[in-house]
């Protein structure tokens, strides 16, 4: 174990408002959001109807025949997602040794759609019509598997199920596996479970939105939020030692991976408050980093009140009164469980890069809150250094430091 | 129901729609005598192509015998043999 640098050298991008790094960027700067009623499965019967969909997606247009059948949709957007970013990076993967690349994602569910469709097989047709890859298809680990397998990535590999926060929690492992001597680690997160299966799995979370309007379903920080809308899709980076960037000429460094706390909360009716508060300022400690060195949060945004008056009093408490820029994009994706915190990470990388932070769409800020909270339009701001946080269903709390590397 | 005789285009309509093609295999070229694994299915595509064999023609395949089938030509003669049995007990 050392304390090497971790930057982030590659983006790869499969979002509701844009599929590819540019689109999504573009998209997301121009307040343009991907929600919109379920297309996936016919919705009409249940009580939550809308979804953050990504469109245009045709997974044959972008891999091998041989891969179709074994994978899901949130294994197919994973591993276009890993191709876009190691193309990002400029790494070819067969040209470096395969021990020295792993892969860590995060997921939230698994295959839900694959899985999905075989019990039904199962059930209506038996046995032998369950497709042999469901044997690992609806696997939580697959995705790491198979961009692992596709790119002949023999290092460490793994997964982290902390819903929301595992996507922050999977960069934490990748980083410590780069400190561990690897190189190079594929990290992030895709998650896609807009099926019934899945919808009802999410709706017992109890956090899910009812609302039929796109733009006003979904209102983090809002006296009207009522729960959030869900979203398919996320971000795949790619994470490298920074000697190891240097050395090989990376086309680009993004930002350095500088920081990340993991918390948990008290368990419910104890009397003590939420663990973000705690997770925040870990993570600051651990980039050695102070608040007034942050130039924007990206927010969990749960969008349900409770949960949104722990997030910006955790915020309020570590920065001070509209201390900092606080903003939302997943306001124009829904809330993508696993794959949100990495395409934050993704966001926050561009906002260092092109000095601009990408607004919270359709919220009002609730006057309970006391955060600066950026909304409608993008702000433009120099971004040296940013703050993501996430959480999960059941406690979970994560924050990570994300700025450009200090030289 | 399919005829009783188990063809190379059977085979290949079960291999395409059951685990696909790897890049850079021309299932339409002279593969008889091609290993199947050389073809680019793994264990696991063998298993989806022997289940789908099984439901498409009702028949139940032995798991080991299928496992030995290391080609087409193998592969398609240990199928017929099922249903020529089949066929005469019929």
């Amino acid at each position: 174990m050392n304390d090497a640098t971790t930057v982030v050298t590659g983006l790869g991008v499969a979002a509701p408002n844009g599929l590819g790094l540019e689109p999504y960027w573009s998209a997301a700067l121009a307040g343009r959001g991907g929600i919109g009623p379920v297309t996936r499965f016919d919705a009409s019967g249940y009580p939550a109807r809308l979804a953050g969909e990504i469109d245009g997606f045709a997974a044959e247009d972008h891999l091998p025949s041989r891969l179709l059948p074994q994978t899901d949709r949130m294994t197919q957007l994973a591993l276009v997602g890993a191709d876009w970013a190691l193309q990002d990076a400029g790494i070819v993967p067969a040209e470096l040794p395969e021990y020295d690349m792993g892969v860590i994602t995060a997921s939230h569910s698994g295959g839900f759609e694959f899985g999905q469709n075989e019990l039904r097989a199962l059930w209506s047709k038996g046995g032998r019509y369950v497709s042999a890859y469901q044997s690992f298809a609806w696997f939580y680990a697959v995705n790491s598997g198979q961009v692992s397998i596709r790119n002949g990535m023999r290092g460490p590999s793994g997964v982290v199920v902390s819903d929301q926060a595992g996507g922050l929690d999977a960069l934490a492992q990748a980083r410590r596996q780069i400190r561990r001597g690897t190189p190079v680690v594929v990290s992030g997160a895709v998650d896609a479970s807009i099926c019934p299966w899945g919808w009802v799995a999410q709706w017992a979370s109890g956090r899910i939105s009812r609302g039929t309007d796109p733009t006003r379903a979904y209102l983090p920080f809002d006296d009207e939020a009522a729960g959030h809308v869900p979203g398919e899709g996320g971000a795949l980076l790619v994470l490298e030692e920074a000697g190891h960037a240097r050395e090989r000429g990376a086309c680009q460094v993004y930002a350095e991976l500088a920081g990340h706390s993991a918390t948990f909360d008290p368990r419910p009716g104890s009397g003590r408050g939420s663990a973000l508060q705690r997770a925040v300022e870990q993570a600051l400690a651990d980039a050695d980093a102070v608040p007034d060195e942050v130039d924007v949060v990206f927010a969990d945004a749960a969008a349900v009140p409770g949960l949104d008056r722990a997030e910006a009093e955790a915020i309020t408490k570590v920065f001070g009164p509209r201390g900092v820029p606080v903003t939302a994009p997943k306001t124009m994706t829904g809330r993508l469980y696993s794959g949100a915190a990495p395409l934050d990470v993704a966001t926050a990388c561009l906002s260092i890069r092109d000095g601009v932070i990408p607004p919270t769409v359709h919220s009002s800020l609730s006057g309970a809150y006391d955060l600066d909270l950026v909304v409608d339009t993008p702000r433009a701001a120099t971004v040296g250094t940013a703050l993501v946080l996430a959480r999960g269903h059941g406690g979970f709390n994560s924050a990570v430091v994300v700025r450009v590397p200090r030289t | 129901m399919p005829a009783a005789v188990f063809t190379l285009d059977d085979l290949k309509l079960i291999l395409r729609t059951g685990a696909g093609t790897d890049e850079g295999v021309d299932l339409d070229g002279d593969i008889l005598d091609t290993d199947f694994e050389a073809l680019g299915y793994e264990s696991l595509a063998m298993l989806e192509t022997g289940s789908r064999i099984e439901r498409e023609y009702d028949i139940t395949l032995d798991e080991e015998a299928l496992a030995e089938a290391r080609t087409p030509r193998t592969l398609i003669a240990f199928v017929n043999e099922h249903l020529a049995a089949i066929e005469q007990r019929a």
